[in-house]
């Protein structure tokens, strides 16, 4: 009973982490094709602005929401600034999130200096059998969960979601249907950090702050947005799930290192057969009926 | 154009001054100097390698430090196991080799499964990350391989280079690692005038319609993926037996980084362009790094922005151009901006 209590557990766990790290980064990616390399710096950025308001003596989940509100306003700057004008150059447009990243690492780097003193991490503990649990990791599942339901009501439910979908699916035709497409890459954009600036701000009471927060879990959003493709709503939580499972096998048996070597292998053979990630392989299942598929 | 590129041109000229420079640098300096130099010159081949990948074949990789940590390690450990006159040369080819093998299975995995554009690039960064998550657990003593103890971030101990039993120091080093960085950057330069190369640009403006003339577009991926890592396996080489010192650091997020800003600044397309403004701007963070090394990254992080916006070439492919146009009277070498890629949203499914 333990036993299976505490797979649950380290599967939720790394599920939560997998799909919290990743969505900011599958939202972008799904919209504009571009993968925003800056992702980890803008979590890195939620989770100092979150302490340093809630250190400010602002109650923590407010804090949280500072952080995601401030790093979305910021995604917004960088992308009216610098990705808007790289439109058509996908690879040119990547080389330079990368290079905002860098400079948001090194300034914070310059003016914070090396570490910051932390939040310490809600809720206290509790245990079952011989081994004691965190509350905090378990309300983050809840949090990835609630995150991913109100994420499915603003793409289908809100007329944001209808135009971005539109968007998606064909921007000159969405255009000419009178959407103004340009301000839906800023808005989904902003979306996307706001909700990197938040997945920072949920994990900085976990981790230590420091300007390199970020690279702690570039390489699982990484991962899970290779393996999920282009649909951040679909794809990325069953992409987690799978991810999820491997990594907390792995992790509770050969310890943190095996379990991330174990992430990048399961992602290389996935590539092989579904180049297009596990959104790929629901289109093409979606598209079999009629056996010709049209352009997106 | 084809046998013109070998004709007077910014570029050419460019390289033959900076060749000759080199040749009589260390006849003018200190021998400190002299061996700062050598260590540029290891660290510029990343920057070729870089440009061969991405500036020729339109492959953005972020994790040609994966193979420059492979290469590095390996020549490591073999050289730390196989003692005696010779051991130096096949430790060199073996690192060389093992980032070759390891940079076309990737590719195999990538380019035959159809990975191509950011998640390339994607899996490559994650390549090296996990690749440095591994070494910086191998402190404990359980991780030695025959004498070579992987020692974690505390780096590994590298022999030099030597020749017979005695180390290279100095001079003999340096115009070593000169005749690496001029004999790769000759190599990927007559390879580019090849049919191959010429396949090369066409595959990085049109890959479909490129497997339409007949190429096989992902052997010719996997060919490139395959020579880019040897180059960044030697460059890891020529870097761990200079400073006789590895450590996980080397394939790390900032180590990832630091050759696509120089090669973004410089101009990607050219080799030429990526290694000199590689040498030059290594210069610069040396100098900047005993004042402040953020301010150092802070800055190229802000070049490499303003080029990819403002002069998408790169400021010396730039420069070129303008002699080209000017001074030489000859049609710019170099076109500068991407031609291949969709607009956002449009993604080709295939």
């Amino acid at each position: 009973m333990d036993g299976v209590f505490n797979a649950l557990y380290q599967f939720q766990v790394s599920f939560s982490f997998l799909l919290l790290s990743a969505i900011g980064l599958a939202v972008i990616f799904g919209m504009m094709g571009v993968i925003n390399l800056a992702h980890g710096e803008f979590m890195m950025l939620g989770a100092y602005i979150t302490t340093i308001v809630a250190t400010a003596g602002v109650p923590v989940p407010l804090a949280m929401l500072l952080g995601a509100l401030g790093v979305g306003l910021f995604g917004a700057i960088v992308e009216i600034l610098v990705v808007r004008r790289l439109y058509g150059r996908l690879l040119d447009s990547v080389a330079a999130t990368w290079a905002v990243g860098l400079i948001l690492s090194q300034g914070m780097l310059i003016l914070t200096g090396p570490s910051m003193q932390g939040i310490s991490s809600p809720f206290g503990s509790f245990s079952v059998g011989p081994t004691s649990y965190s509350w905090y990791r378990v309300v983050l599942g809840v949090i990835s969960l609630v995150l991913l339901g109100s994420l499915y009501l603003v793409f289908m439910k809100t007329r944001y979601g209808l135009r971005a979908r539109a968007t998606i699916q064909n921007p000159a035709i969405a255009q000419a249907l009178g959407v103004d497409t340009a301000r839906m890459y800023t808005i989904t954009f902003a979306l996307g950090s706001a909700l990197a600036g938040l997945a920072g701000g949920l994990f900085a009471p976990t981790a230590t702050i420091v300007p390199f927060f970020g690279t702690n879990y570039i390489v699982e959003a990484f991962v899970t947005v290779i393996v999920g493709g282009a649909n951040a709503l679909v794809g990325t939580p069953i992409a987690a799930m799978l991810l999820g499972a491997v990594n907390a096998a792995l992790g509770t048996e050969f310890g943190l290192y095996i379990g991330r070597v174990g992430l990048l292998l399961t992602t290389i053979l996935i590539i092989r057969v579904l180049p297009d990630g596990i959104s790929g392989l629901l289109d093409r299942w979606r598209m079999r009926p009629t056996g010709t598929r049209s352009g997106k | 154009m084809r046998r013109g590129g070998w004709l007077l041109s910014a570029e050419n000229v460019a390289f033959v001054v900076f060749l000759s420079f080199l040749l009589v640098y260390p006849l003018t300096t200190d021998e400190f100097s002299v061996l700062n130099t050598a260590y540029f010159m290891a660290i510029s081949l990343m920057a070729l390698s870089l440009a061969l990948i991405w500036g020729k074949a339109g492959i953005l990789s972020f994790g040609q430090t994966a193979f420059f940590g492979i290469g590095g390690y390996l020549y490591g450990i073999y050289t730390l196991n196989v003692l005696g006159s010779g051991a130096t040369w096949i430790g060199i080819l073996a690192g060389v080799v093992a980032g070759a093998i390891v940079a076309a299975t990737l590719g195999y995995f990538m380019f035959y499964g159809g990975v191509n554009d950011v998640f390339v690039g994607l899996t490559t960064l994650a390549l090296t990350l996990v690749l440095q998550t591994f070494m910086a657990q191998t402190a404990g003593s359980e991780w030695t391989v025959g004498e070579a103890r992987l020692n974690g971030y505390n780096g590994m101990y590298v022999p030099q280079i030597s020749v017979g039993d005695a180390p290279l120091y100095g001079k003999p080093l340096y115009f070593l690692y000169l005749a690496f960085l001029i004999g790769v950057y000759l190599l990927l330069r007559w390879l580019s005038g090849t049919r191959w190369g010429y396949g090369l640009l066409a595959l990085q403006e049109n890959r479909p319609r490129t497997e339409t003339f007949g190429y096989n577009v992902r052997l010719m991926q996997v060919q490139v993926f395959c020579l880019a890592g040897a180059v960044a396996a030697l460059s890891g080489v020529l870097y761990a037996s200079w400073g006789s010192y590895i450590d996980p650091s080397s394939m790390g997020i900032t180590a990832a980084i630091t050759p696509v800003i120089y090669v973004a600044i410089g101009g990607r397309r050219s080799l030429t362009a990526a290694m000199i403004s590689s040498m030059i701007l290594l210069k610069v963070s040396q100098s900047l790094a005993s004042s402040a090394p953020q301010y150092a990254l802070v800055i190229f992080g802000l070049l490499a922005l303003l080029a990819v916006l403002f002069v998408p070439e790169g400021f010396m492919v730039a420069v070129f151009n303008a002699l080209d146009r000017w001074v030489f009277r000859r049609p710019p070498a170099n076109h500068g901006g991407e031609t291949n890629d969709a607009t956002p949203g449009t993604r080709q499914v295939s």
